[in-house]
């Protein structure tokens, strides 16, 4: 991924002495400016208006107390104080990184093993990436109303077919020990496809000679992914990890379907808590402290991977 | 290419891997790939086959996947009891309406940010950067209140609105026309056409690859998208598909069949639509990862 600016042109061009008529030059270059702001236009709009200005107010409103409807009044910090001292935000923040935590590897790591395995030239090849794929695109509200049945302890086929093997499904959804596992292998099934496709654009950049060349040397398959696959692939597994881990902190669409954060809030994570503090309860103030923690969040996040895996970028 | 010579060198080589074991492996790849297709399509193989079968089919134990009698009764009760195709229309009109004023604005965004100088281009970019990092649910609270008074709720105006331009689709495009060759709309330009003209007749149709990509993740994504139509939407005729489907299934005691019977009307267009362009869609993908 590279997000450098690409300043060189403008540079150049500025660096350029005037040239032999002045005038005429910068008349084009304002003309330029002004059709230029004529494109951005809109998109600054709708950006100052529904990003920036949100940003902002979210980050005003956490520190008053705010129905939205009623007037609200200034508290500090006592938002933040209030939520770091509530049980429930303590949990649900734990909840949400040890979702991510657990998600993001599996998730990664199946999209990868699928990768390699579906990189190779074999017959149906381009069916089991098309199956793999699906659920990609399909709705992860409505498919979780599929799963919910699927799991259900009585009536639920999954049950049904393990109850040979001795394999316990125990209450299904509505298991407190047992629902945010659930939760979260849905989360998996969901994404496994999307990255894996990005991983098999990231194998087709590695010159396949290294592996005629390993294949020479008689590597084992398993030396050939520790030394050759997995180091080629680093620029690949970061942009892949960062987006995998800052989806699975926003966990929320299967949790809302499934089991509305129950049963006994064993399945709510921030996101659904900003739903519900922001739009069943009304408390606006409280939502946006939340969500601001969940930016912090993110924000480090993606500053450690980035940093993590900037020292393993590899060019070739 | 490669790889056929990498087999045929292989194969020129039993001694390091003798052919049994090569072609067991090969057997034990193909069943794991085939058992792991068929988990990930479980719950949409469910979804078709509980669409067609009758409510006491469905709730019996042990249930069984495909199906023994089959009805169309579900569709049909399904239109009556939820107000599907207006959902529907409004879905349409949501992911649709989002996917067209993006691509517009988006794209003109990022042809000033590509091919445009002008004073705090900089910014702008770095902002869009940052944006790409903002998770939606922070905004959520200040765009409902603003789109609230507007008296936008329950509009499509105020559902579209606040996407009607994207940071990752601005960032998209931008990378995209970088990589554009130069010298045809420099040769426009000192014929005297206007930028707007270069955009439209030069930058456009030679970008409609990367368009058609973008377009169709801003579409899938808002045809699946849940928490901003649930909570812009109070009435069942204003809600799109995903949210009134996940509503009806909280409120009432679930007829499975029926939901199916929606859910299977509701992902319909999403799988019609991967099968027919699944081939740019997946290369799309992986090229925004890549660079």
């Amino acid at each position: 991924m590279s997000l450098q600016t690409s300043t060189a042109g403008r540079a150049t061009r500025l660096a350029r002495p005037a040239g032999r008529r002045p005038r005429r030059r910068s008349s084009f270059r304002r003309r330029q400016y002004l059709s230029a702001y004529g494109f951005i236009a809109p998109s600054v709009v709708i950006l100052g208006a529904f990003m920036v200005w949100p940003m902002i107010s979210s980050l005003r409103l956490s520190f008053y107390q705010s129905s939205g409807f009623g007037p609200s009044t200034f508290v500090g910090l006592d938002n933040y104080r209030t939520m770091f001292e509530d049980p429930t935000f303590r949990s649900d923040l734990w909840r949400t990184l040890l979702y991510a935590v657990i998600v993001t590897p599996i998730t990664v790591g199946l999209a990868l093993m699928f990768a390699i395995m579906l990189d190779r030239r074999l017959h149906g090849r381009s069916f089991f990436r098309a199956a793999l794929f699906l659920p990609a695109v399909l709705s992860l509200a409505v498919m979780s109303i599929a799963w919910t049945f699927l799991l259900d302890p009585q009536v639920g086929l999954l049950p049904n077919w393990f109850a040979p093997l001795d394999v316990s499904f125990g209450n299904g959804l509505a298991d407190p020990h047992r629902a945010l596992a659930y939760v979260m292998v849905v989360g998996i099934w969901k994404n496994v496809g999307f990255y894996m496709v990005m991983y098999l654009a990231g194998l087709t950049t590695i010159p396949r000679e290294l592996y005629e060349a390993a294949d020479v040397d008689g590597v084992t398959p398993f030396e050939k992914f520790r030394y050759i696959t997995w180091p080629l692939l680093a620029n690949t597994s970061a942009f892949v990890f960062i987006i995998a881990g800052i989806a699975a902190l926003q966990a929320f669409d299967q949790v809302f379907v499934m089991t509305r954060g129950g049963p006994y809030f064993q399945t709510e994570t921030l996101v659904y808590l900003i739903y519900r503090d922001g739009f069943q309860n009304f408390q606006f103030g409280s939502a946006s402290a939340v969500a601001w923690v969940l930016v912090v969040i993110v924000f480090i996040i993606s500053l450690v991977q980035n940093a993590y895996f900037s020292r393993r970028q590899v060019t070739y | 290419m490669a790889a056929t010579t990498l087999e045929a060198a292989a194969s020129a080589r039993p001694t390091t891997q003798p052919r049994g074991r090569r072609r067991a492996a090969r057997i034990v790849l193909y069943a794991f790939l085939v058992l792991s297709a068929f988990v990930v399509l479980l719950p949409v193989i469910w979804m078709v086959f509980t669409s067609v079968k009758p409510e006491r089919d469905i709730v019996t134990h042990p249930s069984e996947l495909i199906p023994t009698h089959w009805t169309l009764d579900n569709y049909r009760q399904v239109l009556e009891q939820i107000p599907f195709a207006r959902q529907f229309l409004n879905t349409v009109v949501f992911a649709g309406g989002v996917t067209v004023f993006s691509l517009l604005f988006d794209s003109m965004t990022a042809y000033a940010l590509a091919r445009l100088d002008f004073p705090g281009k900089k910014v702008l970019f770095l902002l869009v950067l940052l944006f790409l990092m903002v998770p939606s649910q922070v905004t959520l609270v200040p765009v409902y209140q603003l789109i609230a008074k507007l008296g936008l709720v329950n509009t499509f105006p105020g559902l579209i609105m606040p996407r009607a331009t994207n940071a990752f689709g601005i960032f998209f495009l931008r990378q995209f026309f970088l990589g554009l060759p130069n010298d045809m709309s420099e040769a426009a330009r000192i014929d005297g056409a206007s930028e707007w003209r270069i955009y439209w007749q030069i930058i456009l149709p030679l970008a409609r690859p990367a368009l058609l990509t973008l377009g169709l993740f801003h579409f899938m994504y808002n045809w699946n998208d849940l928490l901003w139509p649930l909570v812009l939407t109070t009435t069942s005729t204003m809600q799109t598909l995903p949210a009134g489907l996940a509503l009806f299934t909280g409120e009432h005691v679930v007829q499975y069949g029926l939901v199916m019977a929606g859910a299977t009307m509701a992902m319909l267009p999403m799988i019609v639509a991967f099968l027919l362009v699944q081939r740019r869609f997946i290369e799309g993908i992986a090229t925004t990862g890549i660079k």
